[in-house]
């Protein structure tokens, strides 16, 4: 069933417009980019630091977020507010908000989450020792011509390219 | 005018959040099947959405440095850390592929109804947990081949800016018109209407 009332996407060059003076913006008024994957570190590290105080205080990584400290109390959780709010309004108005489990036509709904924990465990993993992600580090270092950023954004795109040529079948 | 400012919480970060959440919903970058249509070459709008992005900031930043306007060098500039900026790289690009999102990706697709991002969303949190457990082991990896501190292009390459600026331009002019190609040849770029099902 097509519902008339879905918007079309935008252009790819008018949101990336967009998108890049939004990423100015956000450089000009705190004098970074963007960022994601940094709040799920700090999630990450706030959650084992409450099942497992005294294992998280000895760990060599998470023991620096520890300690009497508020995951809230970082501009990353202010940011994701706003990213939450953007896409909420933004696919509201657009009439493209829907409830669902998205997939491929040639995969079943267990196999997608299970793919989807999987595909977020490394992920997560590859976030932290990247020194960033995509927003962070691709999109946001890019636009500092940051060399890092760039040496990431390679990879990121050979290896897709490369691991898509098996996993398409997830997909179409 | 003195910029960087220093926010680090409130409504103007919220502010900032919300441009970016807002354009990838707009995009369509949101949707695990149109980001995975880049990796096929079937649908051009990640690269393009992030290039013209990249290039629109870069260049707004260029001219504001150079109207006096901005300090650059207050700006956070990533330090290259070769190895492990490529492993963690390949590793996104993989995660994607599998999983079908990147971080800032499965915010926006949570936000937009796919209930799919929270499973992925899980899956980060246990990815940091097991980088974490394996931190003494991976030291090594993830420190190794550190350039120059916040090193540029430009720097690595001694040359102006400008030149950079011109040949990123370069890069995305070409990546539209080899897009378009493509895309018009299978008619394969994913509609907003092509993903709206309920199931």
């Amino acid at each position: 069933m097509k519902n008339k009332q879905v918007k079309a996407f935008w252009s790819p060059l008018a949101a990336g417009i967009g998108l890049g003076l939004g990423l100015m913006f956000m450089f000009l008024i705190a004098g970074h980019g963007f960022g994601a994957s940094d709040f799920f570190v700090r999630l990450s590290a706030f959650l084992s630091n409450a099942l497992m105080p005294e294992w998280t205080e000895d760990n060599n990584f998470f023991f620096t977020f520890s300690g009497g400290y508020n995951p809230l109390n970082m501009w990353i959780s202010w940011e994701i507010v706003g990213m939450a709010l953007g896409a909420l309004i933004g696919s509201f108005m657009s009439g493209r908000f829907r409830f669902k489990i998205e997939r491929g036509p040639n995969i079943g709904v267990f196999a997608r989450v299970a793919l989807a924990l999987g595909g977020g465990i490394l992920t997560g993993f590859g976030a932290k020792l990247a020194h960033g992600c995509t927003s962070g580090l691709g999109l946001s270092g890019g636009a500092t011509l940051a060399v890092g950023a760039y040496v990431f954004l390679i990879a990121f795109f050979i290896a897709g390219i490369v691991v898509s040529l098996i996993t398409r079948r997830i997909w179409q | 005018m003195n910029f960087p400012l220093e926010y680090s919480s409130g409504v103007m970060i919220i502010i900032g959040g919300f441009f970016f959440g807002y354009f990838l919903e707009a995009s369509g970058l949101g949707s695990p099947r149109k980001l995975n249509a880049q990796f096929t070459f079937k649908d051009w709008s990640v690269f393009k959405v992030m290039f013209v992005a990249i290039v629109v900031a870069a260049v707004g930043l260029y001219l504001f440095n150079l109207l006096g306007w901005l300090e650059f060098d207050k700006l956070h500039v990533p330090t290259t850390f070769f190895w492990a900026m490529a492993i963690g790289g390949a590793l996104l690009g993989t995660g994607l592929s599998v999983g079908g999102y990147c971080p800032g990706t499965s915010i926006v697709a949570l936000f937009t109804g796919r209930i799919d991002a929270l499973l992925f969303m899980m899956g980060m949190l246990i990815g940091v947990f097991l980088f974490a457990i394996l931190f003494d082991t991976i030291l090594p990896l993830y420190t190794a081949a550190k350039g120059p501190e916040s090193q540029t292009l430009a720097q690595l390459l001694d040359v102006q800016t400008w030149v950079i600026l011109a040949g990123l331009i370069v890069i995305a002019a070409l990546g539209f018109f080899l897009g378009a190609k493509i895309e018009s040849k299978h008619n394969s770029v994913i509609q907003a209407q092509d993903l709206d099902s309920r199931d």
